[in-house]
């Protein structure tokens, strides 16, 4: 590969215009043992980058770790949705209950009211009896 | 989704999280910690998988945000990050490529830039991505992303040009 051109794509490189496949012709020319005088400086540059894509993860992922953590986080879900579950239910029955104590408070109450009007006219019974009285005086004295 | 269905799809560019950890963390061992805890997030995250389109993207993107948020509490906690393989690693690499030290200073270089040029540095120079897949990842504009590459590869011949003419390592 002629230098100039690579000179120009240099050029290029450093504006970041170049694409992908110019920047690979870039490093394949710069891997070379024979570049240009003049653009030996910028070879390091191109040599480390092919370098750098040399290194590799190495270490283990511990999926057995990572599948109690999943599974761990998955019971905490369900848990979760079991609490909620549970106060739902609390939250009905309290309220079921509730009502049944305040109906039962309002019978009372109903039963009480009866009770005292009940009271007031047996009351009234007892002084209408007096009439009664009334009634058998004058019956003997029309008999008579 | 099943364990090797998992490592399947994660396999092919868990050593690209790898990487730009590393940039970004300097430290191996904290860069392969960084890389763990992302497949498991990833791996956490398992259901929803299928919603996004670009997983690897996806991983990417969390890899840049886990390691921005290692590196900031590292700052506010004010310790120094452990790396002393970095050396060792330096002169293993320069025995590899049989280059000269300059190949190395690329590295240090490197790790002297702002942490954006860096991530877009490594992501097109090393990784080879297109501009708007790396837009993506990092949630930029592409033009910005252009400007950060144009600088980050500036910054890089400039000081290279200065080693190699005053000679200091």
């Amino acid at each position: 590969m002629e230098s100039d051109n690579i000179e120009k794509l240099v050029e290029k490189y450093f504006e970041a215009a170049t694409t992908v496949a110019e920047e690979e012709t870039l490093r394949a020319y710069f891997s070379e043992k024979s570049v240009a005088p003049q653009l030996e400086q910028y070879a390091p540059m191109f040599q480390y980058f092919s370098s750098a894509k040399e290194e590799k993860f190495t270490k283990q992922v511990p999926l057995d770790t990572i599948a109690s953590v999943t599974k761990k986080r998955f019971n905490y879900k369900w848990l979760s949705v079991a609490a909620v579950g549970l106060l739902m239910f609390g939250i009905y029955f309290g309220k079921s209950y509730q009502e049944k104590r305040e109906a039962e408070f309002a019978y009372q109450e109903t039963k009480k009211a009866m009770n005292l009007l009940a009271q007031n006219f047996n009351r009234g019974t007892e002084k209408v009896a007096y009439l009664n009285q009334f009634e058998e005086t004058k019956q003997k004295v029309y008999n008579k | 989704m099943q364990q090797s269905e998992f490592l399947n799809v994660v396999m092919p560019f868990k050593d690209k999280l790898f990487r730009l950890a590393k940039r970004l963390l300097v430290s191996t061992e904290e860069a392969e910690d960084a890389t763990q805890e992302v497949l498991i997030k990833l791996w956490n995250k398992n259901t929803s998988f299928e919603k996004y389109k670009n997983v690897e993207a996806f991983a990417m993107t969390m890899t840049k945000n886990f390691c921005l948020d290692r590196l900031k509490s590292k700052q506010a906690g004010n310790l120094k990050l452990v790396h002393s393989n970095y050396q060792e690693k330096g002169s293993l690499l320069q025995n590899q490529i049989e280059a000269k030290d300059s190949v190395s200073w690329v590295e240090k270089i490197m790790d002297e830039l702002p942490e954006q040029q860096k991530m877009v540095l490594q992501l097109r120079d090393v990784e080879e991505y297109d501009y708007d897949e790396i837009a993506e990842m990092l949630d930029m504009q592409p033009t910005a992303v252009r400007v950060a590459l144009s600088r980050a590869r500036k910054t890089v011949r400039e000081k290279l040009v200065q080693k190699h003419n005053y000679g200091i390592g």
